[in-house]
C-alpha cells in the first residue's frame, strides 16, 4: 500500500523533490524500504519519524544520492546540486587530526571554492553557529555540542538549499539538545532553506518540523503524513505549552498506529 | 614520559650489570668462557674504530632497506586501497613472503645478487610486511560518515585519498614503521651473517663472525651490545616520531582528555 498520491497533490504544487516508489533491500535480505513515496516542498521542515531500524537512515542516503534504490525514483524540479546540498550525521564525524575551521572548510575544499569566498563563509558560518573562538580548536577539546555545532557549520558552509540531517542530537544530553533545537530552528528560517530531518524523537519532531511522515518499521513504509500547525514561534515558552503538547500526542498516536 | 619510566629499567639493567661483574670476578670465571661486562667495556673502547665503522656499515644498511620498505609498502598499500582486485591478487604473495624465514631466502638471494644488494634485500624484505600491512588496514579505516561525505561532494579519489585516507591511516603506518625499523636491523644482521665472507662485510654481524673465528669472545661480547643499543636506539627514535606527530590529536597520544 502506498499514501504516495495522496501527498504528492499538495496545495500549492510547489516540489524540491518528487519520491515515487522507493525501495530499497540490503544485500543480507532485508527490506528496508517499501514502495516510499512523498515530495519534498521548497522551504519546509519535513522530518521523517520513526522507531530505530525502519529505513530512515537509508532514505535518507537515497536522497543524497550516496545509495541508489532498488526501485524508484527521485525527480527534482531543478535538478540535484551537491554544491547546494549538506548533510549532519549521527555523529559528528569530524576529522581528528584539522581544527574547527578546517574541519568546516571541508566541502568547499572539495569543491573547489576559491581561496578567498571560501575564508569569508568559513567565517561567517563560524560566527552563526557561536564557535568563533573555537576556529583553532581540535575536535577533541570541544563538548559534544560544540561538536555538533561544527558539523551543522559544516553543512551549512555550502548555503544548501536542502540540508539533510540524520538523527543528529540524539546522541546530546538534553540541555544541549533544547538549545540546538532552537538554534537550528533559528538558522532555518534565516537561511531560508528545506529541512529533512530523520528522527526517533516523537518531541523532536513536535517541537521543529512544518510537516512529518510516520515511517513503520521493517519494511519502512510512509503510513501517515501530519501537517502541523504553524507554531507560535515568538512565545519562548512553547516548549510547555499546550499546542507543544497536542502536537506531540498527534504524531505519538500516529507513531504507535505504525507498529 | 615519566622519569620513573627511564629510571627503573636503567636501574634494572645496573644491577645486572654489577651481578654479572661480581659472579665473574668472584668465581674466577674465564674471559674466554664469559668475559666481565667492565672487560666487554674495555674491548668496546679498544676495538672502537673497528667496531664502530662497523656499526654505521650496519645502520646505513638499516636505513637504506627501511627506506626501500617504506617507499614499496606504501605505493603497494595505495594500489590496495584503490583496487579490492590487487589486494586480493597481492596481499596473499606478501603473506608468504612474510611467513617464510628470512635467514631460508637469503641463501637463495646471494645466488642472484651481488653480496650487498642480498644483505638490503634481506632487510627491506622483513621491514616490509608490518609497514604494508599496518598501512593498508590504515587506508582502509577511514570514518564511514566521512567517506560519505567526501561522496557528496563529488570528491575525486586523490582528494580522497589526501585529504581523509592518508590522514587516516598516518597513526597505522607509524605503527608499522617504528615495528619495521626494528625488524630491518635484525634482517640486516641475518642477511650479513648469511653472507658471511661472501659479503667481505665490516658490518657487526660480520664483526661477530670474525671474533668467534679468532675466538675473542670479549669483542662477540662488544658487537653483540652494539647490536642491541642499536635496536633500542631505532625504536627510541620511531617512537618519538610516533608521539611528536600524533600528539595533537590521536587517541594514542592523548592522556586524560
Amino acid at each position: 500500500m502506498t499514501n504516495a498520491s495522496p501527498i504528492a497533490a499538495n496545495a500549492d504544487g510547489a516540489v524540491l523533490a518528487q519520491l515515487s516508489g522507493i525501495s530499497k533491500t540490503f544485500e543480507n535480505g532485508v527490506q528496508a524500504l517499501d514502495e516510499i513515496g512523498f515530495s519534498i516542498r521548497p522551504g519546509e521542515f519535513l522530518s521523517l519519524l520513526g522507531a530505530s531500524g525502519c529505513g530512515k537512515t537509508s532514505l535518507l542516503r537515497i536522497i543524497a544520492g550516496l545509495i541508489a534504490p532498488d526501485r524508484g525514483d527521485i525527480r527534482w524540479s531543478a535538478g540535484r546540486h551537491p554544491r547546494e546540498t549538506g548533510f549532519v550525521f549521527q555523529e559528528a564525524a569530524l576529522m581528528p587530526w584539522a581544527d574547527v575551521a578546517a574541519n568546516i572548510r571541508l566541502p568547499l575544499r572539495l569543491l573547489d571554492v576559491g581561496k578567498q569566498e571560501a575564508d569569508a563563509r568559513t567565517q561567517a558560518v563560524l560566527a552563526q553557529v557561536g564557535l568563533t573562538p573555537f576556529a583553532h580548536a581540535l575536535p577533541h577539546e570541544l563538548s559534544g555540542g560544540m561538536k555538533m555545532r561544527a558539523a551543522l557549520a559544516r553543512a551549512l558552509v555550502v548555503k544548501p538549499a536542502l540540508l539533510l540531517m540524520d538523527e543528529p542530537f540524539a546522541a546530546l544530553d538534553e540541555i544541549s539538545r533544547f538549545k540546538l533545537n532552537d538554534e537550528l530552528l533559528a538558522l532555518w528560517q534565516q537561511a531560508n532553506c528545506t529541512i529533512v530531518f530523520v528522527t526517533h524523537s516523537v518531541y523532536e519532531a513536535a517541537y521543529l518540523s512544518s510537516r512529518t511522515l510516520i515511517l513503520s518499521p521493517r519494511p519502512g513504509r510512509i503510513t501517515e503524513e501530519i501537517t502541523l500547525s504553524a507554531a507560535d514561534r515568538s512565545d519562548p515558552h512553547f516548549r510547555t505549552s499546550a499546542t507543544f503538547a497536542a502536537r506531540a500526542r498527534v504524531l505519538s498516536e500516529a507513531l504507535e498506529r505504525a507498529q | 614520559m615519566k622519569r620513573s619510566s627511564v629510571l627503573v629499567p636503567l636501574f634494572t639493567i645496573l644491577l645486572l650489570l654489577l651481578g654479572w661483574e661480581a659472579a665473574v670476578r668472584g668465581l674466577g670465571i674465564a674471559p674466554v668462557l664469559l668475559p666481565a661486562p667492565s672487560l666487554i667495556l674495555k674491548t668496546m673502547i679498544a676495538d672502537a674504530p673497528l667496531l664502530f665503522g662497523s656499526l654505521l656499515v650496519t645502520l646505513r644498511i638499516t636505513f637504506l632497506s627501511l627506506l626501500i620498505a617504506t617507499t614499496a609498502a606504501l605505493a603497494l598499500a595505495i594500489l590496495f586501497a584503490s583496487s579490492r582486485l590487487m589486494e586480493r591478487a597481492l596481499f596473499p604473495l606478501a603473506v608468504v613472503l612474510q611467513v617464510t624465514p628470512i635467514i631460508a631466502i637469503a641463501p637463495l638471494l646471494l645466488v642472484y645478487m651481488e653480496p650487498q644488494s642480498a644483505v638490503l634485500a634481506c632487510a627491506a624484505l622483513v621491514a616490509f610486511f608490518p609497514i604494508l600491512s599496518n598501512t593498508a588496514l590504515g587506508l582502509a579505516s577511514a570514518d564511514r560518515q566521512l567517506r560519505d561525505l567526501f561522496a557528496l561532494y563529488d570528491a575525486n579519489w586523490l582528494k580522497t585519498l589526501l585529504y581523509l585516507r592518508l590522514p587516516t591511516a598516518l597513526p597505522y603506518f607509524l605503527g608499522g614503521l617504528r615495528i619495521g625499523g626494528g625488524l630491518a636491523l635484525v634482517g640486516a644482521v641475518v642477511g650479513e651473517i648469511a653472507a658471511g665472507s661472501a659479503g667481505a662485510g665490516s658490518g657487526l654481524a660480520w664483526r661477530i663472525i670474525e671474533a668467534g673465528h679468532r675466538v675473542n669472545i670479549p669483542r662477540m661480547y662488544a658487537a653483540l651490545v652494539l647490536i642491541a643499543m642499536a635496536g633500542v636506539a631505532i625504536f627510541g627514535l620511531f617512537s618519538a616520531l610516533q608521539r611528536m606527530a600524533l600528539r595533537r590529536w590521536h587517541a594514542s597520544e592523548l592522556s586524560g582528555a
